[in-house]
């Protein structure tokens, strides 16, 4: 039997916690064109989250679940940072939502913290918006310690996101398809001047599927640990739907409950860009039809 | 729809002053439908409910037995002679007076129970007599008549009970955790349920279709809680954006009801192409999400030709969806024969009258796809049962030579569900059985004091009034903790398990 003596009263509890927060934009930004920073107030989510983790919004009734990672945080502020690129339909919808609105569902922090390496040199790796993802583990990796070398890339000059602030904490390489900042070329080619220029102990490489692949096939012959984040379709990004399914070292895993972060080399590229294309169809149409409303 | 006409029933008196004999003439009333072949392309509700004649009719042929076998037969106590006697008075708010009191989710009940194997199962009037079968009353039936009632007329909300002073926690908003809220609330307790998804319901909302189980009553069931005081905190990931052990902190007692969402898959090649979903994402993406609408913006592959693999009642839910969203083909694929089909009777004759097609004794061992990555097949085993397994059921073993392609653009795959560690990974005391489900006593209270648990996330995936039965029994074990803060079972050793088993799929 347990005695009365182990029932908590509530006077003794803490005052209930607020009951739904009400994710108001706080401030906003473009940060390249087509890639838009909103600080969200989500007080919650902004005191738990650690790096590496996700949220899934939902911009209001009949729109989409869309999974974000949590760029960053300011607890005392109690606001989140989302980096969104407005490709599709629902991101647009997002990106156009003003200082003031409401988000109407934000639900999180979700999946996996990223493995922070502990001492030595780290590598991170971002391609376009993924950036946005790099961009809390190199700080995350700094405060811990750890030297980080940020290689970071772009079309141009006016896409290349985020470098005012890695250079905060480590040295940065940017690359320009065209040259017009940093060196020319892709993140690649920088990432193996540096994996081959001095010791590196891991990389972390976030990007569009190709430039994932291309880097952990960089870090392969050298034998680096390297991170990759990927960002398969995901539906509740609880584990209950299994949509996010990717496959690692042959087997599946869910992206959303056992990642977003796995080891480069064991997964699948293939499967995860295919699976992406699975609703093309429909993201094109539902942005014509955008689109169309809007001339109209 | 029946073309019988109504006989016109006795006047709405007290069942004691019509003559058993009377009663007894009486044939049970058939349930209106809509008509299969438009049903099948539409989401609109399948079942028409009873109109008011219909309803007095059939509740006059209520026996009124002593024993009201039908109660013991209801996993959450409904007190059955008491609404039906109502009813068959032409009294429906006292109907529902009785129906509310026992029963927090009248119209999901009255829909989507397995009334047969129930309270039906139990009525004497469905006994054989003289090789003759009879027909149990109608109680599901009147239940969704009653509550259907109470939605539209009953919106005054009961006088709140004195304030305990307890707070509790309620995780999942399924029906396990709507039940124990709507019992703890009513008992003066401060009741807060947290909801991982951007809307409350659980499975009723996600899993459940529309053509079953229409939205609006959900909603309706959720809104009369929220007047009586539960209070609903949605997009809380327990286990994320909240730990088990800090809502325990902040809680005199907390009730775990998660439910068992781990889709499980078929583990054969092939399950990465583009057109393969779990019923889980299948179900949620049209039902939740409503990709069904017109102004659903969440996509899904609607396509010509579905196979979904399971015998079960969300395949069929899957199965029928298909048929809705426009396949030409819609099958069903199960490794056992029709004997063994774990699904509702009442779901099957409804799917085969929808045009959907049965493959018995056909067990996947791939899916077959095009270069694009697309499905374009089911390659299937032919089956034969043969010795009895675990379950008792003749296990199906695989014909020599009998491979098939089913061809086929999507394949959705029903055959169940595990618990999901989401929740328990982040609760190192709280003790779990081998498969991941939380161990309980008799009465929900796990190896953590003051935290409980029911549901799919105790018994295995079972059905929905198995879990409102769990929330109703485990929330009164829980106001005795909180009244006398004594407990027995788990916490001092005494393991027994929820009284009812799992349901076997």
């Amino acid at each position: 039997m347990i005695g009365p003596g182990d029932l908590r009263l509530c006077q003794t509890l803490p005052a209930p916690r607020r009951l739904a927060d009400v994710n108001t934009v706080r401030d906003k930004a473009r940060l390249s064109p087509n890639v838009t920073r909103l600080v969200v107030e989500a007080p919650r989510i902004a005191q738990v989250r650690r790096p590496g983790q996700f949220v899934i919004v939902r911009r209001g009734p009949g729109a989409e679940r869309i999974p974000l990672t949590i760029t960053d945080v300011d607890v005392a502020a109690g606001t989140i940072t989302l980096v969104v690129q407005a490709v599709g339909k629902s991101t647009h919808d997002l990106v156009e939502l003003a200082v003031g609105d409401a988000i109407t569902d934000v639900a999180g922090p979700l999946g996996h913290p990223t493995d922070l390496l502990e001492a030595g040199h780290a590598v991170c790796v971002g391609g376009g918006v993924g950036t946005a993802v790099i961009w809390p583990i190199a700080q995350a990796l700094a405060a811990a310690g750890v030297r980080v070398t940020s290689v970071i890339g772009g079309r141009s000059a006016e896409w290349v996101i985020l470098e005012r602030e890695l250079a905060s904490v480590g040295d940065v390489v940017v690359c320009t398809d065209d040259g017009s900042r940093g060196r020319q070329g892709f993140v690649t080619a920088a990432l193996d001047d540096v994996c081959r220029g001095g010791p590196v102990d891991r990389v972390y490489a976030v990007g569009p599927v190709p430039m994932m692949r291309a880097c952990a096939e960089v870090t392969r012959p050298l034998a680096i640990p390297t991170v990759v984040s990927l960002n398969s379709i995901m539906l509740d990004g609880t584990g209950m739907c299994g949509g996010c399914r990717v496959s690692i070292d042959g087997g599946s895993r869910y992206a959303c409950v056992d990642g977003p972060e796995f080891d480069g080399h064991a997964v699948d590229f293939d499967v995860l860009a295919d699976r992406l294309t699975t609703y093309r169809s429909f993201e094109q149409a539902a942005l014509e039809r955008r689109l169309a409303t809007l001339e109209a | 729809m029946s073309t019988e006409p109504t006989p016109s029933p006795a006047p709405a008196v007290p069942l004691g002053r019509i003559p058993t004999k009377l009663r007894l003439t009486i044939d049970r009333q058939a349930m209106p439908e809509r008509d299969a072949g438009a049903r099948s392309r539409s989401f609109d509700e399948v079942n028409l409910g009873f109109d008011a004649q219909v309803a007095l009719l059939e509740a006059q042929r209520c026996l009124l037995c002593k024993q009201a076998h039908c109660v013991k037969g209801c996993p959450v106590g409904v007190d059955i002679p008491a609404f039906v006697g109502k009813v068959a008075e032409g009294d429906l708010a006292g109907a529902a007076d009785h129906l509310l009191a026992c029963n927090a989710l009248p119209g999901v009940t009255g829909r989507v129970c397995p009334q047969e194997t129930q309270c039906e199962g139990q009525c004497p009037r469905g006994a054989t007599l003289r090789g003759v079968a009879g027909q149990p009353v109608g109680i599901g039936y009147l239940e969704r008549y009653v509550a259907d009632w109470a939605a539209g007329n009953r919106t005054e909300v009961p006088p709140p009970p004195t304030p305990s002073g307890r707070r509790v926690a309620v995780v999942g908003s399924g029906p396990a955790g709507l039940t124990a809220a709507g019992e703890l609330v009513k008992r003066g307790h401060e009741v807060t349920v947290f909801e991982a998804f951007h809307e409350p319901g659980g499975v009723l909302v996600y899993g459940i279709p529309e053509f079953r189980l229409p939205k609006q009553i959900v909603r309706q069931e959720v809104d009369r809680l929220v007047a009586q005081g539960v209070r609903i905190e949605c997009n809380a990931v327990v286990g994320r954006t909240y730990t088990l052990p800090e809502l325990r902190a902040e809680h005199d007692a907390v009730f775990v009801a998660v439910g068992a969402g781990l889709p499980v898959f078929m583990d054969v090649p092939g399950e990465h192409l583009k057109g393969v979903y779990s019923a889980n994402e299948y179900l949620t993406r049209v039902n939740l999400m409503g990709a069904w609408l017109p102004d659903g913006e969440t996509p899904v592959l609607t396509g010509r030709r579905v196979a979904v693999v399971g015998g079960g009642n969300v395949a069929m839910d899957a199965v029928r969806t298909a048929r809705r969203l426009g396949a030409e083909e819609a099958v069903i694929v199960y490794r056992r024969s029709r004997e063994e089909l774990p699904a509702r009777l009442e779901e099957v004759h409804h799917a085969e009258a929808e045009g959907v097609r049965l493959e018995f004794l056909t067990a996947p061992v791939q899916v077959v796809g095009d270069a694009d990555g697309w499905v374009t097949g089911l390659e299937c085993h032919r089956m034969e049962l043969g010795e009895p397994d675990a379950s008792g059921r003749r296990r199906p073993v695989p014909v020599p030579g009998s491979q098939v392609v089913l061809p086929c653009d999507t394949v959705v795959v029903a055959i169940g569900t595990r618990a999901n560690p989401l929740l328990t990974s982040t609760a190192p005391d709280l003790r779990l059985d081998r498969r991941g489900y939380i161990e309980t006593d008799a009465d929900g209270h796990s190896s953590m004091p003051g935290v409980f648990a029911g549901g799919d996330i105790v018994r295995g995936a079972a059905t929905v009034i198995l879990a409102m039965g769990d929330g109703k029994r485990v929330s009164a074990a829980i106001d005795a903790y909180l009244t006398t803060g004594l407990t027995t079972g788990l916490t001092t050793g005494l393991t027994t398990g929820l009284t009812t088993g799992p349901a076997t799929a």
